[in-house]
């Protein structure tokens, strides 16, 4: 059962509170911030995919107008290479440390000038000769250098016997997908100005999570960490791409010691491509059995991931299969290969977004291989209990996001056979998929003060890099103290704020409304003296249960319809609707724009997405937006989204995050769209021209002869 | 000695008259940013691919980061800093506001700024790739395709395209074109 849920600032459709800001260009992101004295730098990178640096030759860049010097890997200063992330020694993190390029993109100088111009003139001007070695770029499951990925994220499933369960299935699907390296694009390239006064290092960064990076700057450098200070009051973007300290802001504390003066790097977009991370290749082959009437028996989700040896990284794409259906037999096998690539960071629902495409194909296959409803068949293999771990769910509405998803996108009237439905030369189909996304939460601080004119003064630590967290967070203090949100003056974006969890993981809300919420408690119970400020500062670190018992979870339905042209090969999605359980929801408005932002981000990863590298050099052959394409206006129709009523039991509040659930299904009910469509599956991510155009040999098209299949067949040729 | 590596130029920015001397390498946007401190024109890529920096030039849109500086000598500018007249905002800024036609925001200014040359465009007559090429005296109706066509040179990586959509269109409705 639902606590009170009594109506307040929560649950309120509201703008967001910098909103006025936004839209008059008053918001300032970092590299808007005007500095006294600043200089500039500009990165240089390497060409090859595995070498060594022979040599920077910066004698003609030394004597052009402006500079005031070069970093290389020989002058620079020394950084502490025990330093590291989330997931341990980070080699990613040891700039201009020595010699060695570990993959194309790999900064090998930094030139510092007065203006802009000329440190891009002068880094022109730089000479820098490597000594390429062969790189491996060949990404394959079965590569001699695959290894178990890391089991930080929990045990692989091997529930019940898999092969005795598929021996006794009527139908067996057994089939690989593929998705490629993807980039996150956030508009706002990454940029960074660092100064030092005296052994403290001040920073203005664009980041998920100033604290984390201020911790990671305090371990390079051997110093304090109060000794740090970053802020990142304005983000514009991230999906993942910020949540590390990033080679900006490592590059800029090292000139800014060196040259002693604020020094900016603001990435230029090829940078951000080839030089910061990406979303890995993935290969998966998913095996799903089932009985005559539907049942599924055994799921097998072996899925393999690209990473650089630089850093521990998982790309857990095989989550779902351990949550979404009940099997008596389940099996995952997650491989990580080492390659010469650009590190992988997570980005949006990492793992959950290119495993959800894989499996929720697969399962659609299973349906047509059955000749029964996709929506029956998933609604047939509910579990009661998280099939693997045995646990209960803290809430599970999946169901509930499925029937009202159904029941909207009119799902009943649809005729489940392939090419059914055409409208002149287009074919027309339509598709759905279910997604989970593990929810929860991590320490954080959050300080309230309740100064003497009435007002309220939150410090938390928290990002808001367009998630809406500035506002949602407002309404959690005001609903926590028991006043107008009016009152409350939310202080975020800082290091100095104290512990944080970033924006990141489906946690950054949970984790800091958690903070928000105890400290509130906290001073509620000590307001005694109107005449002085009172303040309440909790780390809500001892107070989390990692152990709850529970498997906590948001869950999702997409529904999509697409259009296909035959002769072009073109996808057009003219539908797309989501429907969400993601706990008790703070603002719709924004919440609605985040899930709904997610499912372009799918849509653009169905379609679009795909970075492509020359296998001679390794180097990204399309690291710009006129090359990688990422969904623009005219590719996204009106996308729906709404939340059935959720409660999550395990947070105070009753929340979940919803920041990366949005884009984890659509890409496979796109998919699936397109096979119901054309009667082709698709496997490989994205949806290409040339991987939809109907092939000549198999004469698909017979039994229209229309305009559009003409086409095809003389384009074919 | 003369340096042969700047120039001197005007610009009228936000009806704000500038003398400037500048790099000839400066962009517009560069010259925007960091000589007349307008930082809403934002750089997200430099290359005239993502459409963060456009501005008004002389009524037109324009992405700013392809423009060099010198060859707007003279230009009358309008940059997202100049759309709220008087500190009030305009029906287009509020509706991206209230309808939340935007997440972090970095491709806001460019948004807004293409926004007010599309409707311009559309008030003009200009039709589009999608408009019907069936009469070519018919003003297009600006439909949510036409918004879509139009505003494709502004990447919004938020995905926040169908509130976009909204408020453009309800501006338009509300000012008659005019937003």
């Amino acid at each position: 059962m639902s606590p009170d849920r009594t109506v307040g600032a929560v649950g309120a459709s509201r703008p967001r509170i910098e909103g006025g800001l936004k839209v008059t260009g008053a918001a300032r992101y970092t590299a808007d911030v005007p500095m006294p004295g600043l200089v500039h730098g500009q990165l240089v990178t390497a060409t090859t995919s595995r070498g060594r640096v022979r040599d920077v030759d910066a004698s003609t860049a030394l004597g052009m107008p402006g500079v005031l010097g070069v970093l290389d890997h020989r002058n620079a200063p020394r950084l502490n290479p025990k330093a590291g992330n989330y997931f341990g020694p980070d080699g990613s993190l040891l700039l201009l440390q020595d010699e060695v390029v570990p993959y194309a993109g790999w900064p090998v100088a930094l030139v510092v000038a007065e203006t802009p111009e000329q440190a891009r003139a002068a880094a022109a001007a730089l000479r820098v000769t490597c000594d390429a070695e062969p790189h491996d770029l060949d990404f394959d499951m079965d590569h001699p250098a695959a290894r178990p990925a890391s089991t930080a994220f929990g045990p692989e499933a091997d529930t019940g016997d898999l092969e005795a369960e598929l021996a006794a299935c009527a139908v067996v699907v057994e089939e690989r997908y593929r998705t490629p390296e993807e980039s996150h694009c956030a508009m706002e390239p990454h940029a960074s100005t660092a100064w030092w006064e005296g052994d403290h290092l001040h920073a203005l960064d664009a980041n998920q999570g100033a604290f984390s990076v201020s911790e990671v700057l305090a371990a390079l450098w051997s110093i304090d960490r109060e000794r740090v200070h970053v802020r990142s009051e304005h983000v514009g973007g991230g999906f993942g791409g910020k949540g590390v300290c990033g080679p900006q802001m490592i590059l800029a504390s090292m000139a800014s010691k060196r040259f002693g003066r604020p020094v900016r790097i603001a990435m230029t977009r090829a940078q951000v491509f080839e030089t910061t991370s990406s979303r890995p290749r993935t290969e998966q082959l998913v095996t799903i059995g089932a009985d005559a009437d539907g049942r599924l028996r055994a799921v097998g989700h072996r899925a393999a991931y690209a990473l650089s040896p630089l850093a521990e990284y998982i790309e857990a794409c095989t989550e779902q299969a351990k949550v979404l259906y009940a099997a008596p037999a389940i099996r995952t096998r997650l491989t990580a290969v080492p390659l010469d690539v650009l590190p992988p960071a997570s980005m949006r629902g990492p793992g959950a977004t290119p495993g959800s495409f894989a499996l929720e194909s697969a399962i659609d296959e299973v349906a047509e291989r059955l000749d029964v409803d996709p929506v029956r068949l998933r609604l047939r293999n509910q579990p009661s209990v998280a099939p693997v771990s045995g646990l209960p769910f803290s809430t599970r509405r999946l169901v509930s996001c499925v029937q009202e998803g159904a029941r909207r996108f009119g799902w009943a009237a649809r005729d489940r056979r392939p090419r059914s439905r055409r409208e002149g030369p287009l074919l027309i189909g339509t598709g759905m998929a279910t997604a989970s996304f593990s929810a929860g939460v991590f320490p954080s601080t959050a300080s309230i003060t309740a100064e003497v004119d009435g007002t309220f003064t939150v410090s938390v630590g928290a990002s808001d890099i367009g998630t809406g967290a500035r506002t949602a967070l407002t309404a959690v203090a005001a609903d926590a103290l028991g006043v107008d949100a009016g009152r409350v003056r939310l202080r975020i974006g800082d290091s100095d704020l104290g512990m944080a969890w970033g924006a990141g993981g489906s946690r950054g809300t949970t984790s800091w409304s958690f903070a928000i919420t105890e400290a509130a408690k906290e001073l509620r119970g000590r307001l005694g003296d109107p005449a002085r400020p009172v303040t309440a500062t909790v780390d809500t670190s001892a107070l989390i249960d990692f152990q709850p018992g529970r498997e906590r979870q948001t869950f999702s339905a997409v529904f999509a319809e697409v259009a296909v042209d035959p002769a072009t090969g073109e996808v057009r999605v003219r539908r797309l609707l989501g429907v969400f359980a993601v706990g008790r929801v703070i603002n719709p408005l924004l919440a609605r724009g985040q899930v709904v932002g997610g499912m372009v981000m799918g849509l653009s990863m169905a379609l679009h997405e795909e970075s492509v590298r020359d296998p001679r050099t390794g180097r990204l052959a399309n690291g710009d937006f006129a090359g990688y394409h990422i969904a623009a206006h005219a590719d996204v129709p009106d996308v729906e989204a709404d939340f059935v009523p959720d409660y999550e039991p395990l947070d105070p509040s009753g929340f979940n995050g919803l920041g990366e659930i949005g884009t984890a299904g659509t890409a496979a009910a796109i998919a699936n769209a397109v096979w119901h469509a054309t009667g082709t599956r698709q496997r490989t991510l994205p949806i290409r021209l040339d991987r939809v155009l109907e092939p000549v040999a198999a004469g698909k098209d017979t039994e229209g002869a229309t305009e559009g299949a003409d086409h095809a067949v003389t384009r074919g040729a | 000695m003369t340096d042969h590596t700047r120039s001197g130029i005007s610009l009228r920015v936000n009806d704000v008259s500038h003398r400037l001397s500048v790099d000839n390498r400066r962009t517009l946007l560069d010259a925007l940013r960091e000589d007349l401190g307008l930082t809403g024109p934002k750089k997200g890529c430099d290359h005239g691919q993502c459409g963060a920096c456009t501005v008004l030039c002389d009524g037109r849109r324009v992405v700013s980061c392809l423009t060099l500086a010198v060859a707007a000598d003279g230009a009358a500018v309008t940059t997202v800093e100049g759309l709220a007249a008087g500190g009030e905002l305009r029906p287009l800024q509020e509706a991206f506001v209230r309808l939340d036609g935007f997440q972090c925001g970095f491709c806001t200014p460019g948004q807004l700024c293409s926004a007010v040359g599309v409707l311009a465009e559309h008030e003009a007559g200009w039709p589009s790739a999608v408009t019907a090429d069936d009469d070519p005296e018919r003003t297009p109706e600006l439909d949510e395709a036409e918004v879509r066509e139009r505003m494709s040179g502004n990447l919004c990586r938020c995905g926040a395209y169908p509130s976009i959509v909204r408020a453009v269109l309800e501006a338009a409705a509300r000012q008659g074109g005019a937003a």
